[in-house]
């Protein structure tokens, strides 16, 4: 909300400055934005007297005007405007100063070969409003020269954030109120009005809607005179940033600025019959005055008369009776809405005004009728006018809230020792009133205030939060103790672990384009959807980490990157059965383009591939203690990955730990990506929490006295098997010897037969006590051969 | 002997010029083999007397000894030679890079949550998590923002189609405050007496806003502290300490305003001073000071009794106060980066250049801070 020092200073007597004030406001609770000074932007004009004006020699609309400055000689400047004429008087823009409308700056200049030493300011140039028929016409008795925002009246513009608590300071009163109380001067009694009624009320007024209007008051005033608005409150309005429109309507949007107190005004021509506050009828329209038409229902509050509606209640005004230049008698209206209904109404009509603003936040339900005498009197001051009796629908909401406070609750809540009458004076000067026994009555514009610890907001706030000294908390005896939970230890050492090995992580949206979530959501699984999305490319929740790092990925080699190596640790957002959120703790790594690049010692670029996945799925599980030496590699990577190059990893035939490969083809299409990319996921929650959690003492162990040994099987195999099939069959062989089995060669081709291939394998063996003898180790040899071959392995020759 | 000696000495000559190793050996199987001109006579000995035996075979013994010494000091000198020679030959051109070892990074924002959790450890503080798809109950309702509370405009939610099951719409949580409510929730369950809570829950909350300074999605960390007598000035001391601690400086200097947040009574908004050096904001001093000012930090205050209430905790015996800070912007303001944008973007080079290594684990003792 902007409002001016001027305006401020009208009812606010302070010898305070523009930045104690600021200051001031700040340290209660309204936050200053902004504060403009609008002499600043005027700087460097002033006012002229046009001596002469003669048509330009080459120029049919120019005129070549000397101006009198006020100092020094006459300057010729050059001017467009039809009603430059000699001895008017107007705003000069000298060089140098800068015309706030737009920003350039004035200067020495030659127009069609006439020099031109400055600017004749229209009023839109000035930014002072609209006009831009011609050049300012100020009255002859100003005196030359004089600067032009000191004649204006310029004054500091404060622009502040009301909290939505706070609907009392949406006005300028409400503001110095407050200021008053917190010692920045004294605050000025209001205005009282005496209306002369000269006649009864001749239409009807009628609340039918008593929850969405419990109150509705007008009055008629005939004869009025829409003219323009006294220059002193266009210049307040425009200061608050309102465009003066008329009389009539500046008026109502003076009381609303300076008081908080939205009201209306309808062209009585335009009205028949009673008018009525009542809920809109199904489907009922109404044109407003935005020019626009809304669709009304029935939860909806609506001014009408017999023919239609003329009001949305409390949000905006009809078009068709609302007031015009030519209009002579209006009805006005003050009324009390519901808040809530407001709020709903406005946000189903998606329209936000300044009036819905304030009602649905809570106008001051005991401020109609003087509020009405207000509006009754500007209106009478600046467009006359002879004004009806108060006509009044319902009872507004004024009871006031009593509560019983605790003055030394100040203390135990808000941390600061405020002395008692200091606490009471702070009340009473935000108009509360306060008994003997602390009975704390609340004035009832407050409605924000609902108990106790409202109060000692209000005296904290005002007596000044920087008394408010640090206290330390109680603190715990001995050595902090640890607070992580097993999901956060394992997060953290997997996030270390991954970057570790060489990985960035990084940290992407949680929503993405439906059809990409469409594309990694597993089979059956509905997505979250946003009805709202910002765009279209964020409405879907992620079901999987991969799409969200495989889009960085391209963005990387859209830059020119030979390769991405990212990882994310985050949620993947799935459905519970029940239909709730079932958001999954999950780590993606992916990989993409280049493993190493080319290289002096390593010849060509090596792309990344499956083994790679597998790789990092390994190590990344191993370090978050999961057995990886019993996981099970099997299939069903999902049709996100390469069928014949991606695989899950599971702990018993169900329980998935992970899954990793290269992505199919047409992932990468689908986004626009060059392969080759391959991606891990692994899922958190699916990982067992480790055993003998509450010890930290390690299985025993004694590396062993003797040496291992190692020996080397050749097997003949169908092409189809699985090595790792094999390599579990060799590994079981015998356990109590066997320690370690791996693959040391695979191939196919001259001398394996068709559809056969050669695996080789190195056995270690571990003598226990003894050393093996010949016979030990042919017999465990046999057993190796034995297994390898119920898996259809044949030893080669 | 003379003849033996001028064996030995001719031998001598030739070891000593033996070129290279077959040259040397050679020469051992001339003198030493079992044709050997030495080795003869050696063999000469075994028929003679023994007396002539006694007579002669110290001199035979120091011949073949002699010639066994120059055999091994000539091959010692022509083997170091080989191996020196082969050795040039195997110089490497050591200003050839080495195999790239790839660098990884852990993000900034993880980093920073990684610290905040180390230091409010240090306070008691347990970190708590919640749901980010939420029910309207738990992020508005349970805060004392019922349906049509006009403080719900300003928190640009995004909805879900689905009905919660609390009433009104899914959610994403627009704050991490939420989970307050749940924490207090499950505090009441497993303890219906109430009982002291310190936690902080970091986490993504999500805002339909998007601009040069706004993000849709972001991180927060929220703070709860409720037991018996927590004031404004416990909630003051916190903030100021942690800032302290994460800033690893002593000057901060906190400015609270009044403010106002439905959840909390009174509100405070907290400022905190800074100092513009070299275009850079430079935490410290009053911002009142000359060329200081404040910037807002977080907001903050006693958490409303209706919330407490509504958690199943006696608000007249436990009270206490709650933030709510954002943890990309502090991470920004310790750590330099200027555009809120591209902590979500996954480029690689501002990911290797503002992440960190994966040694600066956040500690107390080595301080929770990584200085580049």
């Amino acid at each position: 909300m902007k409002f001016s020092l001027e305006w401020l200073t009208y009812f606010l007597e302070t010898g305070a400055s523009t930045a104690e004030i600021a200051a001031k406001l700040n340290a209660i609770g309204i936050e200053v934005e902004d504060i403009e000074d609008p002499a600043e932007k005027l700087e460097g004009f002033r006012v002229a007297e046009v001596l002469t004006a003669k048509p330009h020699p080459d120029a049919d609309r120019l005129q070549v005007l000397t101006v009198n400055t006020g100092e020094g000689e006459p300057l010729q400047v050059v001017c467009g405007a039809p009603n430059a004429r000699a001895g008017m008087k107007g705003v000069l823009g000298l060089p140098g100063a800068e015309v706030p409308a737009n920003g350039m700056k004035l200067r020495k200049s030659e127009i069609r070969g006439v020099e031109s030493n400055g600017m004749m300011c229209s009023v839109r140039e000035l930014e002072l409003g609209d006009d831009h028929e011609g050049i300012i016409d100020l009255p002859g008795d100003v005196p030359v020269g004089k600067s032009f925002a000191e004649y204006h009246g310029a004054s500091p513009v404060f622009d502040v954030a009301i909290t939505p608590n706070r609907p009392d300071c949406m006005g300028v009163y409400g503001i110095a109120r407050d200021l008053a109380a917190a010692g920045m001067g004294t605050l000025k009694p209001l205005r009282e009005h005496h209306i002369e009624a000269s006649f009864p009320c001749p239409v009807q007024i009628r609340t039918d809607d008593p929850e969405g209007c419990p109150a509705f008051y007008g009055r008629v005033i005939r004869g009025v005179t829409n003219g323009q608005s006294p220059d002193w409150m266009q210049k307040r309005l425009l200061a608050a940033g309102q465009r003066p429109i008329s009389a009539l309507v500046d008026i109502t949007n003076y009381l609303m600025l300076a008081f908080g107190r939205p009201a209306h005004v309808y062209d009585l021509a335009k009205l028949s019959g009673p008018v009525v506050a009542r809920r809109a009828k199904d489907g009922e329209t109404v044109q407003a005055l935005n020019e626009k038409t809304y669709t009304l229902d029935p939860s909806m509050t609506v001014i009408a008369d017999d023919n239609s509606v003329h009001d949305i209640a409390g949000i905006m005004g009809g078009e068709d009776s609302s007031v015009q230049p030519e209009t002579t008698d209006v009805l006005l209206e003050i009324a009390y809405f519901d808040p809530e209904a407001i709020g709903v109404t406005g946000r189903k009509l998606g329209l936000a005004t300044d009036a819905r603003t304030r009602f649905e936040r809570g106008v001051d339900p005991a401020w109609l009728e003087e509020g009405l005498e207000s509006l009754t009197s500007l209106i009478q001051r600046f467009c006359g006018g002879e004004a009806s009796e108060i006509v009044r629908a319902g009872t507004p909401p004024t009871q006031p809230k009593v509560i019983s406070f605790d003055p030394t609750l100040t203390a135990r809540l808000g941390g600061v020792e405020v002395a008692q009458d200091e606490q009471k004076r702070i009340l009473e000067a935000l108009d509360f009133t306060v008994d003997a026994d602390w009975q704390v009555s609340c004035p009832p514009r407050r409605h924000d205030i609902e108990g106790a610890a409202d109060l000692v907001e209000e005296v904290v706030r005002i007596h000044g939060l920087h008394n408010v000294e640090s206290v330390a908390l109680p603190r715990a005896d001995g050595v902090a103790r640890p607070t992580a939970t097993p999901i956060q230890s394992l997060e953290r050492r997997l996030r270390r672990a991954a970057a570790a090995r060489g990985l960035n992580e990084a940290v992407t949206w949680s929503f993405l384009p439906t059809k990409e979530a469409e594309h990694f959501a597993a089979e059956g699984e509905s997505l979250w959807s946003l009805d709202n999305p910002i765009s279209e490319d964020m409405r879907a929740m992620r079901p999987s980490l991969i799409p969200g790092l495989l889009s960085a990925a391209k963005r990387n080699a859209d830059r020119g990157a030979a390769g991405s190596r990212l990882f994310e640790l985050g949620r993947r957002y799935l459905r519970a059965k029940d239909g709730s959120s079932d958001e999954r703790p999950t780590l993606a790594v992916l990989l993409a383009g280049e493993k190493t690049p080319r290289g002096w010692a390593t010849g060509k670029a090596r792309p990344v591939d499956a083994f790679d996945a597998k790789a990092e799925a390994e190590a990344l599980l191993a370090e978050a203690g999961a057995p990886v030496d019993k996981l099970m590699v099997m299939d069903e990577a999902g049709a996100q990955f390469h069928p014949g190059q991606s695989a899950t990893l599971r702990l018993g035939p169900k329980n998935v730990l992970a899954r990793f490969g290269a992505l199919h083809p047409s992932t990468l299409d689908a986004f626009d990506i060059d392969g080759p990319v391959v991606a891990v996921e692994v899922y958190l929650d699916a990982i067992p929490a480790r055993k003998g959690k509450s010890g930290f003492e390690k299985p025993a162990y004694t590396p062993p006295a003797l040496q291992s040994v190692e020996r080397d099987f050749a097997f003949l195999v169908p092409q189809d098997l699985a090595a790792g099939d094999l390599l579990r069959a060799v590994r079981g062989a015998d356990k109590a010897n066997i320690v370690d089995a791996r693959v040391f060669d695979v191939f196919a081709g001259q001398g394996v037969p068709e559809g056969m291939k050669s695996i080789a394998i190195e056995v270690t063996l571990q003598p226990g006590e003894k050393s093996f003898k010949d016979e030990d180790l042919k017999a465990i040899s046999d057993k190796v051969v034995a297994a390898a071959a119920k898996q259809g392995a044949e030893l080669r020759g | 002997m003379s003849d033996h000696h001028e064996t030995a000495q001719q031998a001598q000559s030739r070891i000593d010029a033996a070129p290279d190793l077959a040259a040397l050996e050679a020469l051992r199987v001339e003198y030493l083999g079992k044709q050997g001109s030495v080795s003869a006579l050696l063999k000469t000995l075994g028929k003679m007397s023994p007396e002539e035996r006694h007579e002669k075979a110290p001199a035979i013994q120091a011949l073949r000894q002699s010639v066994a010494d120059a055999l091994a000091a000539r091959k010692d000198e022509l083997e170091a030679a080989e191996l020196e020679a082969r050795l040039a030959t195997e110089r490497l051109d050591l200003t050839l890079p080495a195999p790239d070892a790839q660098r990884g990074s852990v993000h900034p924002v993880s980093q920073v949550m990684d610290e905040l959790a180390e230091i409010f450890a240090d306070l008691g503080f347990a970190v708590a998590t919640g749901p980010e798809i939420e029910d309207d109950w738990y992020n508005f309702t349970a805060l004392n923002m019922p349906e049509s509370h006009p403080a719900r405009a300003m928190h640009d939610t995004f909805y879900f189609p689905d009905t919660a099951p609390k009433g009104g719409k899914m959610l994403l949580r627009t704050h991490t405050s939420p989970v307050q409510v749940r924490t207090m929730l499950d505090v009441v369950k497993n303890n219906p007496g109430g009982a002291p809570i310190r936690i902080i829950a970091p986490g993504r909350v999500y805002r339909s806003d998007s601009d040069a300074t706004h993000t849709p999605m972001f991180h927060q960390i929220e703070g709860l502290v409720i037991d018996r007598g927590i004031h404004l000035g416990h909630l003051k001391w916190t903030l100021e300490t942690f800032l302290k601690a994460f800033f690893e400086t002593d000057d901060i200097v906190l400015r609270l305003r009044p403010s106002y947040f439905p959840f909390t009574e009174p509100s405070v908004e907290v400022d905190v001073g800074f100092a513009i050096e070299n275009g850079k904001r430079i935490l410290g001093g009053s911002g009142d000071e000359p060329g200081h000012a404040w910037m807002e930090l977080l907001g903050s205050g006693m958490v409303n009794r209706r919330v407490i209430e509504m958690s199943g905790l006696d608000p007249d015996e436990w009270q206490g106060f709650a933030w709510g800070l954002g943890v990309d912007r502090l991470a920004m303001l310790k750590y330099g980066m200027d555009d809120l944008r591209a902590f979500f973007d996954g480029d690689t080079r501002w990911l290797s250049h503002y992440g960190f290594s994966p040694f600066d684990q956040p500690t107390l003792s080595a301080g929770v801070g990584a200085r580049s």
